[in-house]
């Protein structure tokens, strides 16, 4: 019987030719990735399990990415970073990215790409939910906690029940107003916040082989939203261009068989899919933009992994190329190669960065910053009962801050067209 | 794991996310200083909205103000428990504060597999939908050999789902000490 890329993938790595959903496997993985929030905690259980001079199993396939809590006085915020440092330096890791130093990078998501640690048939774990991310570029990544983390520092393996795979097939060219964002809404206000709980999440179809690498991420990157295990999308040429120009790394890239059997397959017209929010408090709380034009807004927000990425700023900027915002408009380019590249990429005659300064937007550091609240003093942080439109990918009561603030989750393109109104608008007003 | 699990009974609604659990402003203490941890206790459902706190009567604290240690045993839940964040500080938060076990209708992948993995808190599934049924208080017995729930307050039994393949990681104390008796890792 034939097998998914998941299955295929799992199978390659617990060195069996086959295997099932269901299964109970041990694999070998490749990469794992931690960052400041889970990186202390992972690095003090391989120390209790494996004595105080363990050394980790394979220096090559750690990265190690401080972002969460990066800008801020909060004292254990960096004592959590000097954590990372010292076991850094202790370890000899090659691949830390340090605060304050050139290396710093920002959002791991997006960061992990960039330096080319995504690659096509490989097992990636990080200690973030978020790093089923890394699906788009046709491998097996799943978000773990600090134990298996910890496991996987000292073994280099870790067991997986193989996954089900749920297929969502998106026709068609994408209409001018749309982005991918609105396409994974549109998926999780359909099967809902558990609609995918232990599943793989297979992106096919035309309107997927369109897309770029970045669109591809932002699908992927909420599959968790839905409870999946994992996303993925098949390998082809947009990929290993991708991949190629960023490793040396040889890799291996897997299809779907043709015979592989698929938990449910839902298809999607694009040009029928509306640009689309998830409502307060629930990521599956789906409403069309047009269902709910005209509601008041005090923020905007465009950042995060998700939606943080240099394509989501360029779609931000052609709705506010010459415009102004009315509300507090925030951006946070994911990483510093973002910020780097919108400070040179052009919208007409001016650069990303020039037209969001000119629209009054208020510009803060490349990090998690807001997306997830954190400390008071955070860039963007929702203090009070403030209701904001966001690119990012969770709306949870309190996520970005405040139990009483209200998030609405959104593309780029609504974000930026809502923040030039005030109130939430639909970006379709800007594309006639 | 305890093989009788008995205490009192708090209860959740459906889709008890981590930030709900744990917020995210709190992720920064030290797990493994015997002072510092006490703050996950301290700050365990913080984040949950007070209407849906102890239901199902709600406003019902779960910690007490200066207190670390909530006085309940057993989280009694509806679906999707433990969504969003991978953080293994939730099922921890919930542990130091007390909680041997949970009984859900569902969870979250990632939740399920750290209350496992690091044999925090005894993840059960009901069939049934108990939190409905089940009020904040109730006095609990969990038996896990025999899989049942009895909730002594309203003389009434109920059948736990199997554990299933994970029953023997969570007995063994967390993944750690399943792969030492299994031979994978050596032993100490
Ligand atoms: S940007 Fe937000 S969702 Fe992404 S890793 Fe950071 S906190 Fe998590």
């Amino acid at each position: 019987m034939g097998m998914t890329i998941t299955e295929k993938i799992l199978a390659r790595h617990s060195g069996r030719t086959s295997v099932r959903p269901g299964d109970n496997v041990w694999v070998d993985v490749d990469v794992l990735m931690t960052h400041d929030v889970c990186g202390p905690g992972t690095f003090g259980i391989f120390k209790r399990e494996f004595g105080a001079e363990a050394k980790v199993w394979d220096r090559e396939k750690l990265v190690v990415i401080p972002d969460h809590y990066i800008f801020t006085k909060d004292m254990h915020a960096n004592r959590n970073i000097q954590i990372l440092r010292d076991f850094a330096k202790e370890q000899g890791l090659p691949h830390y990215y340090d605060v304050g130093t050139d290396r710093y990078k920002g959002v791991c998501h997006v960061a992990m790409p960039e330096e080319g640690f995504t690659r096509p048939g490989e097992v990636l774990f990080g200690t973030d939910s978020h790093t089923c991310t890394a699906g788009a570029f046709g491998e097996f990544a799943t978000g773990i906690g600090n134990t298996d983390a910890a496991f996987i520092l000292g073994t280099g393996k870790l067991w997986v029940k193989v996954p089900e795979t749920m297929q969502f097939v998106f026709e068609g060219e994408m209409p001018k107003y749309l982005m991918a964002k609105d396409l994974i809404l549109a998926v999780i206000g359909r099967i809902g916040v558990d609609g995918a709980t232990y599943r793989a999440m297979d992106f096919a179809g035309s309107t997927v082989d369109a897309m770029t690498m970045e669109d591809r991420m932002t699908l992927c990157n909420m599959v968790i939203e839905a409870g999946g295990k994992n996303g993925v999308c098949t390998p082809d040429r947009t990929t290993t261009d991708y991949v190629r120009a960023r490793t040396a790394k040889e890799f291996e890239c897997h299809t779907n068989d043709g015979d592989a059997r698929y938990h449910s397959v839902h298809r999607f017209n694009v040009a029928e899919i509306e640009p689309t929010v998830a409502k307060p408090h629930s990521p599956d709380n789906k409403a069309a933009v047009s269902e709910v034009a005209g509601t008041r807004l005090d923020r905007a927000y465009i950042g995060s992994c998700t939606g943080g990425k240099v394509s989501d700023f360029v779609a931000a900027a052609e709705v506010l190329y010459g415009e102004r915002v009315r509300i507090d408009t925030f951006i946070v380019p994911a990483t510093t190669d973002v910020a780097r590249e919108i400070r040179t990429l052009k919208v007409k005659d001016k650069t990303v960065m020039q037209i969001f300064e000119e629209a009054g937007c208020r510009i803060g550091e490349s990090s998690c910053a807001a997306c997830l609240g954190g400390p008071s003093d955070t860039f963007g942080r929702l203090n009070g009962a403030e209701v904001c439109i966001s690119s990012t990918n969770r709306n949870f009561p309190g996520r970005m801050g405040s139990k009483s603030s209200q998030v609405y989750l959104a593309s780029p393109y609504t974000v930026a067209a809502s923040a030039v109104k005030g109130v939430i608008t639909s970006p379709r007003e800007f594309f006639a | 794991m305890k093989p009788i699990i008995t205490g009192r009974a708090f209860v959740l609604g459906n889709d008890i996310d981590t930030d709900q659990i744990i917020p995210a402003a709190h992720l920064v203490y030290k797990l493994d200083d015997p002072e510092e941890r006490k703050n996950y206790g301290r700050y365990a459902l913080s984040g949950v909205p007070a209407a849906q706190s102890g239901l199902p009567q709600g406003n019902v604290p779960f910690v007490r103000d200066g207190e670390w240690r909530s006085g309940y045993t057993i989280i009694v839940a509806g679906k999707n428990f433990g969504c969003g964040s991978s953080r293994e500080h939730a099922p921890f938060a919930l542990q130091v504060a007390g909680i041997e076990a949970v009984v859900a209708e569902s969870y979250a992948r990632i939740f399920y597999r750290n209350a496992i993995d690091g044999a925090f808190v005894a993840p059960y599934e009901t069939p049934d939908r108990l939190a409905q049924e089940v009020r904040t208080g109730d006095e609990l017995t969990l038996d896990t050999a025999a899989g049942t729930l009895t909730n002594r307050t309203q003389g009434k039994e109920y059948r736990l789902n199997s554990l299933g393949d994970v029953e023997h990681i969570l007995r063994a104390g967390g993944i750690f000490e399943y792969a030492r008796t299994s031979g994978m890792l050596q032993k100490r």
